[in-house]
C-alpha cells in the first residue's frame, strides 16, 4: 500500500510492446499516467489501444517492455493491484438471461477481495450511479446498447477504486448518457482516482481531460497534458482585409510567411479576402496589428488561432481514413 | 438438461410397460426384468446413458467452461475482478464435477421414482445370486451412480482443458464427447489390447462389480485411480495452457 501510495504515475509503462505474429499492435510505448490525472487516449482504429489496456490489466502478456500500475509489477501482482482498478474493456459483456443487478452480483463475487457483506449495497448504489437503477432486475438481452454500457460502467464502480481504465466509456451513449459520464469521470477525479479513457472522441476528451497521450499505429506520438499537446503546434494569426497584398507585405516584414485566404479559409460573412500567418515567437499579436494599422492597412477582422485537438490529432496520425496496420 | 436425463428411465419405463408381455429375451441385461422388479429400471437407464446421453451432457457443461465465458467476453470481467485464473479453473472444474454427480444421480433417481410408480418394487436377485431387500437396493443404486459420477470426471477435465483452447463453445463441445465416443470405439477393438487400459472409458461399465455379494471394490478403485490420473494430467495442461493464456475476446 505505502508503495502504491508514494508512486507518482498510476500507470507506467517502459517499451511496451505486442505483436500478433509479425505484426506489432503496440511497439514500444513509454506511457505516463500521472496520480489524480484524467488521461485521455486517443488514436485512431487499430492503433493499438485496446491491445495496451489489455496489457495493463493483465489479460494479455507483453511481448516485451515492463508495466507498473499503481506503482506495482504487472502482472507479477495482479491480485494486489486489479481490486483497485475498475476496467470497462471494449464494451461491455454480460450474461445475457442474468438480470443486472445478478450480473454485478456475479462479477462482485468473482472477485475475493470484494466483502460479501456489504455487496447487495454496493450492487445497488453502483447500478444508481450510472441510472440503471430502474432496470437492475431486468434481463440484460432486453438492455439497450446504452444500457448495457451503463451496466459496464456500474460493473467498473462496484468498489471503491484508486485507478478507472475505461475504453471508450460513452460507445452508445445517448446525449444525456455522455454528459453523465463526463460528470461521473470529474466526480471520480474529484474524488482523486486516476482515470484513463480511451477514445476517438475528441472534443469529448477536449472536455474531461488532463492530460493526453496519442497513439498511430501501435506507437505512442505524443503525451503530454492537453495544453502541452495543444501549444505545442503553431498559432496562426487570421487577417480579413480587402488590401490582401498590402497585408502580405507588413506581415512579410515582420519575418512572417503569409499566404492568401484559399476558398476554404473563408468564413460566412468574410470579406473576399484576408491573409493567414504562422505566428512566430519573436512577434506578439498586437504587434502584428499595430503595424498592419500604421501601414494603413483596413483590417476588418483579427484573429488568433490555435489549432484544435482535431487538427493536431490529424497532424499527429495522418489523413488517411485507412486504417494503418 | 438433467430434466432430459431424467427423460431416460421415464421413457424405457413407459416403454416397457406398454410393451410388457410380447418382448422378453431382447435389449439390454436388465430389460426383461424391470416388469418384475421396478428398480431395475434405474439400473438399465444407467446402461443406457452411460455410452453416450451421459458424456454428452458432460461434454456439453465441460466444454462450455472457460470457451462460454470467453465467448461471451465474461472472461476479461471475471479475470479482471481479478478471479485468479487458477481459482476460476479449479471453480469450473468443481462445478463440472459437481453437474456429473448431479447427471448420474438425477437417471438413478428418476428410474427408481418411475420404476416404484409404474412397477411392482422387491427384493432384488444380485449378479452372485444373492437377494438383498428394496432399501440396500436403493443404496446399491446410489453407489452405481456415485461409480458413473466419478467415471465421467476425467471427461471433465479434458472438456476443461479443451475448453481453454478455443473462444467457441460448441468446438470444445463437440471435440470432448468426439473423444468420449472414440475412447469407446478403441476399446471395443480387440487389437487395442494394450491401449484398453489406459483409455478413461475403460471401467465405464464397470458397475455391474457393486451389485455382487460381497462388492467387489477392484473396478470401483481402478476407474477412481484412472480418472485421478486423466484430472491430474489434464488438469496440469488446463492449468499452463490458461495460466499463459492471452484474453482476446
Ligand atoms: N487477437 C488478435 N490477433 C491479431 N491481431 C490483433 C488481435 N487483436 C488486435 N489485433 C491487432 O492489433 C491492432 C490494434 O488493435 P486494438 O484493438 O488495440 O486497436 P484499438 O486502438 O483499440 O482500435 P479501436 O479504436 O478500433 O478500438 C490492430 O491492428 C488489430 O488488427
Ligand atoms: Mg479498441
Amino acid at each position: 500500500m505505502t508503495a502504491a501510495l508514494a508512486a507518482a504515475f498510476a500507470v507506467e509503462t517502459r517499451g511496451l510492446t505486442k505483436r500478433f505474429g509479425a505484426h506489432a499492435a503496440v511497439d514500444d510505448v513509454h506511457l505516463a499516467v500521472p496520480r489524480g490525472s484524467v488521461f485521455g487516449f486517443l488514436g485512431p482504429n487499430g492503433s493499438g489501444k485496446t491491445t495496451t489496456i489489455r496489457m495493463l490489466l493483465g489479460l494479455a502478456s507483453a511481448t516485451a517492455g515492463e508495466i507498473r500500475v499503481l506503482g506495482r509489477d504487472m502482472p507479477h501482482e495482479l491480485n494486489t493491484v486489479l481490486p483497485q482498478v475498475g476496467a470497462l474493456v471494449e464494451g461491455p459483456a454480460f450474461y445475457p438471461f442474468l438480470s443486472g443487478a445478478a450480473n454485478l452480483h456475479r462479477l462482485d463475487t468473482a472477485n475475493r477481495y470484494a466483502p460479501g457483506s456489504t455487496r447487495n449495497t454496493r450492487v445497488r448504489d453502483a447500478l444508481a450511479r450510472v441510472g440503471l437503477g430502474h432496470a437492475e432486475h431486468k434481463k440484460v438481452h432486453a438492455y439497450s446498447l446504452g444500457m448495457k454500457q451503463r451496466l459496464g460502467l456500474a460493473n467498473a464502480l462496484l468498489s471503491p477504486r484508486e485507478l478507472l481504465v475505461l475504453d471508450e466509456p460513452t460507445n452508445g451513449l445517448d446525449p444525456q448518457g455522455t454528459r453523465e459520464v463526463r460528470h461521473l469521470v470529474r466526480s471520480l477525479a474529484a474524488d482523486g482516482a486516476t482515470v484513463f479513457v480511451s477514445s476517438h472522441l475528441l472534443s469529448e476528451i477536449e472536455q474531461i481531460c488532463t492530460h493526453v497521450g496519442v497513439m498511430s499505429a501501435g506507437r505512442l506520438v505524443s503525451q503530454g497534458t492537453l495544453d502541452e499537446l495543444r501549444s505545442t503546434s503553431d498559432r496562426r494569426v487570421r487577417v480579413v482585409t480587402p488590401d490582401p497584398e498590402a497585408a502580405t507585405r507588413v506581415l512579410s516584414g515582420l519575418g512572417m510567411q503569409p499566404v492568401a485566404f484559399s476558398e476554404s479559409d473563408l468564413r460566412p460573412g468574410d470579406v473576399e479576402s484576408g491573409v493567414t500567418a504562422g505566428l512566430t515567437d519573436s512577434v506578439a499579436p498586437e504587434e502584428v496589428v499595430a503595424a498592419l494599422v500604421t501601414a494603413g492597412v483596413r483590417v476588418r477582422g483579427f484573429e488568433l488561432v490555435s489549432s484544435t485537438l482535431e487538427e493536431r490529432f490529424v497532424e499527429l496520425t495522418g489523413e488517411g481514413f485507412d486504417v494503418v496496420q | 438438461m438433467l430434466g432430459a436425463l431424467a427423460a431416460i428411465p421415464v421413457l424405457i419405463a413407459i416403454a416397457v410397460r406398454v410393451t410388457s408381455g410380447s418382448s422378453s429375451g431382447r435389449g439390454p441385461a436388465f430389460l426383461d426384468q424391470i416388469t418384475q422388479n421396478g428398480l431395475f429400471v434405474a439400473l438399465t437407464a444407467m446402461v443406457v446413458s452411460t455410452p453416450l446421453f451421459l458424456p454428452l451432457t458432460v461434454g456439453v457443461v465441460a466444454g462450455d467452461t472457460i470457451s462460454g465465458e470467453a465467448s461471451h467476453g465474461t472472461l476479461r470481467y471475471l479475470l479482471a475482478a481479478p478471479a485468479g485464473r487458477v481459482r476460476l479453473l479449479v471453480v469450473k472444474f468443481v462445478g463440472a464435477a459437481v453437474f456429473c454427480l448431479s447427471a448420474a444421480g438425477s437417471v438413478v433417481l428418476a428410474g427408481i421414482l418411475i420404476g416404484a410408480i409404474l412397477f411392482p418394487v422387491g427384493p432384488v436377485t444380485l449378479l452372485s445370486g444373492d437377494t438383498v431387500g428394496p432399501v440396500e437396493s436403493i443404496g446399491r443404486l446410489a453407489l452405481v451412480a456415485s461409480y458413473v459420477a466419478v467415471s465421467l470426471l476425467g471427461l471433465s477435465a479434458i472438456g476443461l482443458f479443451i475448453s481453454t483452447l478455443t473462444d467457441v463453445p460448441v468446438g470444445a463441445m463437440a471435440a470432448t464427447v468426439v473423444l468420449a465416443v472414440t475412447a469407446q470405439v478403441l476399446g471395443a477393438l480387440p487389437q487395442l489390447d494394450w491401449l484398453h487400459p489406459w483409455l478413461f472409458t475403460n471401467y465405464w461399465l464397470g458397475f455391474a462389480d457393486l451389485l455382487r455379494q460381497p462388492i467387489a471394490w477392484d473396478s470401483f478403485g481402478s476407474n477412481a485411480v484412472l480418472q485421478l490420473g486423466y484430472i491430474v494430467v489434464f488438469g496440469a495442461l488446463a492449468y499452463s495452457r490458461f495460466t499463459t493464456k492471452d484474453v482476446l475476446s
